[in-house]
């Protein structure tokens, strides 16, 4: 993984570029000392690490405003951050930029129970959005699985998805309003606390852009009110096309399911010996979950069940409490910690149609063969989004870069399958250089012509993204605009 | 003009000399000035993956190709597009391109998505001529930017839609709805938040203040959707509105009335459309001393009746939402534009895509949305 080689001359002008934001801005803004940078160096894509030439804590849209004008004028890149959890390094610095980071700004500024909405400082946690609204009855419904910490300004920028997508859909489907600050300071409202704002869908092209347009400082984000109940069934298959079929027929039978999860056989060997959650040893293991109330919950689980029936399970077990719920849940929710108990890991989010499921699985056995490297596979089969878990050893030297070829090749499978490079991680640094998998030159062309608009000298978060050879003349094409 | 292939769309494009008005079915209004391109040539669903839930069709494939399609496997487009022929008096078949062009979306809205957030992927020629693919045919995809969304609601003026692929549901087994009479503006609008708080998954939620009917929709499977009809009784109680029930087919026929809003097809007068906080609803009402209104979406969505020629967004100020004028005279189209102006920040970021996805600026209101 390269990353471009950072503008000396900007290095060199660091203390002018710091003293222009400490005067401008309020004392604990700003932090240059090298050693508390270091703890913006990387996110959760750990493997690469770069501490910037400073960082900033704004506290306020006008703060936020004031840092871009400046790093604007200066020709400094910016590197937004939410809570820095990004898989995929959308929040890796270089030494020639400034991390924005938005996590004092996290208040809620206004809840409306008879609009369903909420408005929130984008530095808020996923989590305590609904914990602003739980009392009261109401869920924020995007759940990405780093939700205890991540950040609605991260939503915002990868589009987060989570395990309830097929029922309440990813962030973009439950995103309202902005306001968002431009490169050059501006700040700019769009949407609001109304359904579709109107002209061109500039919500929806932001949301997802991965903090290269702007940065989004307050957002109002749809709420709704809590189902009754949720309870899942468990089944196991001897055969992952068996399980990909069962998939398909329960959702082709009119029940839409709130999650379906599934686990191939590594994982739930790695889950069991972990966390003990009693999961049966077999080919492919489904989690079903149904919203409503009792007698709802047990009509679809026995819609459901009668089509798993129809496939021969080896295991078929219903929950009736939370208790039980609890225990079907246990192994799915410790998977990730289970694999990383054996080794090192690295997770991709490639997408497939759901209907590929059995040929994706066995591709991906037959290159983890030739790889030499174990691969477990959790995945969120509703909607096609795959989770394959790659295990490595980052001691061992060249695992990495062979674990990375393999994930590589992952990926070109989910494209060949009709499907993409990522479902809800986003393409950051991790998947940049595959986008040529995905996209031909004008279907690029089309994107980069959207950050010209927005962000015309190409600072914010620019080497993201896109494949550095398609970004290159655009990077770094305007100097300090004050010298 | 016509065409059947994207290159040749494309070579269409190219080699244009000044405005093109590009249709599909030509039902939604005013397709704008230029030399008529019809994209109804480009017909045909290519990919139908019903245990995926997922559709792809040429832009030009008639909007009943694709119903008919899905209704074989119980299936349908969620979002519930409206029909614009009645309204606007136009004739034609609507293209499932226009639909995404347009982003048209009916009462269920409100719980499911617009139409643009069926939408997975797209292939389009933009004002240059270059075609242009973006998202998939997956549910779930962050690969780049999202141009799917920027393309829907963008009526044709930065590319020309040629494919989509979009996101279907299955058909449920059974629909009623909740019908309160006598409620006035305010206890209506108040009725349906009350409604839309409660976990049971409210599809329409409408008034009608000319019959003062209130409409609440449920859809399901048959035990749930009676379970759930009984508890929103005893909610809606305390409201003193008589509650009456629609079954399957005489709801079913409630809500596309509702959709196609008839209660405005005869009559004179300009007709707008008002994206509002629901509960501001009855104020803004109030201010705008319509003809007549309807309520749709709790309340967020607005169908107003004006006197001819009155400029409802200079009556109203400033507020939450906007106002799209969807039918007027000639004449009032001279002096009142279809969209909400923009903010000067936000007009400068669309002018700015315009010139990029269409640098002659041929497709210029082409398209011009009618929803």
């Amino acid at each position: 993984m390269e990353m471009p080689r950072p503008d000396a001359t900007i290095i060199a002008r660091k203390a002018r570029v710091v003293s222009r934001l400490r005067a401008a801005l309020p004392d604990a803004t700003v932090i240059d000392d090298v050693h508390e940078t270091r703890a913006y160096e990387c996110d959760a894509l750990t493997a690469y690490k770069c501490p910037p030439l400073a960082v900033t804590l704004p506290a306020s849209t006008e703060e936020v405003s004031t840092i871009l004008r400046i790093c604007h004028e200066e020709g400094v890149p910016v590197v937004p951050r939410g809570s820095g959890t990004s898989l995929a390094g959308g929040a890796l610095p270089t030494a020639d930029s400034i991390v924005l980071g938005v996590s004092r700004m996290a208040e809620v500024l206004e809840v409306d129970y008879d609009d369903r909405l909420i408005r929130v400082q984008t530095g808020r946690t996923n989590l305590s959005v609904t914990g602003a609204v739980e009392e009261d009855g109401f869920f924020y419904a995007p759940d990405p699985s780093s939700q205890l910490a991540c950040a609605i300004a991260g939503n915002i920028a990868m589009n987060s998805g989570g395990a309830h997508c097929l029922k309440y859909g990813v962030t973009t489907n439950n995103l309202l309003g902005v306001t968002i600050v431009l490169m050059n300071g501006e700040v700019v409202e769009i949407g609001g606390g109304y359904m579709d704002a109107g002209g061109l869908d500039l919500l929806g092209v932001i949301c997802g852009s991965e903090g290269q347009l702007g940065v989004v400082t307050e957002a109002t984000l749809r709420i709704l009110p809590k189902p009754e109940g949720a309870r899942p069934v468990l089944m196991g298959f001897d055969d992952n096309a068996v399980a990909g079929a069962c998939v398909s027929d329960i959702i082709k039978a009119g029940v839409l399911p709130v999650a379906i999860e599934f686990m191939d056989r590594p994982c739930i060997e790695a889950t069991e010996a972990f966390a003990h959650a009693g999961y049966p040893m077999c080919e492919a293991l489904l989690i079903v979950e149904v919203e409503g109330s009792d007698a709802e919950i047990d009509h679809q689980l026995a819609l459901i069940t009668e089509i798993a029936r129809r496939h021969n399970p080896v295991e078929l077990r219903e929950s009736t409490s939370a208790e039980e719920s609890a225990a079907i849940w246990l192994g799915r929710k410790s998977a990730f910690g289970a694999m990383g108990q054996i080794n090192d890991y690295m997770c991709l989010d490639g997408t497939i149609p759901v209907t590929e499921l059995p040929m994706v699985l066995r591709r991906i056995g037959e290159m983890s063969e030739d790889y030499g490297l174990k691969v477990g596979n959790v995945f969120h089969a509703g909607d096609g989004n795959m989770h394959p878990l790659i295990l490595f050893d980052a001691n061992k030297p060249g695992d990495l870069e062979k674990c990375e070829a393999f994930g590589a090749d992952i990926l070109r499978l989910c494209v060949e399958a009709g499907g993409c490079l990522t479902g809800e991680h986003g393409v950051g640094i991790e998947k940049r250089d595959l986008m040529h998998e995905q996209y031909r030159p004008d279907d690029l062309e089309a994107q980069l012509a959207v950050k010209d608009v927005f962000d015309p000298a190409w600072l914010l978060n620019p080497a993201k993204v896109f494949p550095l050879d398609v970004t290159e003349t655009r990077r770094g094409r305007s100097g300090p605009v004050a010298a | 003009m016509s065409v059947t292939s994207e290159s040749e769309l494309a070579d269409v494009i190219r080699s244009a000399h000044g405005p093109l008005s590009v249709r599909g079915g030509n039902t939604r209004g005013m397709a704008g000035p230029g030399d008529a391109l019809s994209v109804a040539g480009l017909s045909g669903i290519s990919l139908y993956d019903p245990g995926a839930l997922t559709l792809v069709a040429q832009a030009g494939t008639p909007l009943a190709e694709v119903e008919a399609a899905l209704a074989a496997e119980g299936q349908r487009l969620a979002f519930e597009p409206m029909d614009h022929r009645s309204l606007l008096d136009t004739s034609g078949e609507p293209t499932i391109g226009g639909v995404f062009a347009a982003n048209v979306s009916g009462p269920r809205r409100l719980s499911v998505g617009a139409a643009r957030d069926f939408l997975l992927g797209v292939r389009f020629v933009d004002g240059a001529g270059r075609v242009v693919k973006n998202g998939g045919r997956v549910m779930k995809n962050v690969t780049g930017y999202d141009l799917v969304k920027l393309m829907a609601g963008s009526c044709g003026s930065l590319g020309v839609l040629t494919e989509v692929s979009l996101k279907v549901l299955p058909v449920p087994e059974t629909s009623a709805t909740l019908c309160l009479s006598g409620l006035d503006d305010r206890a209506a609008v108040a009725a349906m938040a009350h409604a839309m708080r409660s976990p049971f998954e409210i599809t329409g939620a409408a008034h009608d203040p000319a019959e003062r009917t209130t409409l609440l929709r449920l859809e399901g499977f048959e035990t749930s959707v009676r379970y759930r009809l009984e508890q929103l009784r005893s909610l809606l109680a305390l409201s003193g509105a008589e509650i009456g029930l629609l079954e399957a087919d005489a709801s079913e026929d409630a809500w596309q009335a509702q959709r196609d809003v008839t209660a405005f097809q005869q009559g004179e007068g300009d007709i707008w459309r008002l994206h509002c906080r629901p509960s501001q609803a009855p104020e803004i009402v109030a201010r705008a001393e319509a003809k007549s209104h309807i309520y749709d979406w709790a309340g967020g969505l607005i169908w107003l009746r004006m006197s001819t020629g009155v400029d409802l967004r200079t009556r109203l100020g400033r507020y939450d939402g906007h106002a799209t004028l969807v039918r007027a005279s000639a004449e009032t189209r001279q002096s009142l534009a279809r969209q909400q102006p923009e903010p000067p920040a936000v007009a400068r970021l669309t002018d700015g895509l315009r010139a990029q996805f269409d640098p002659r600026g041929i497709l210029n209101g082409t398209l011009e949305e009618a929803a």
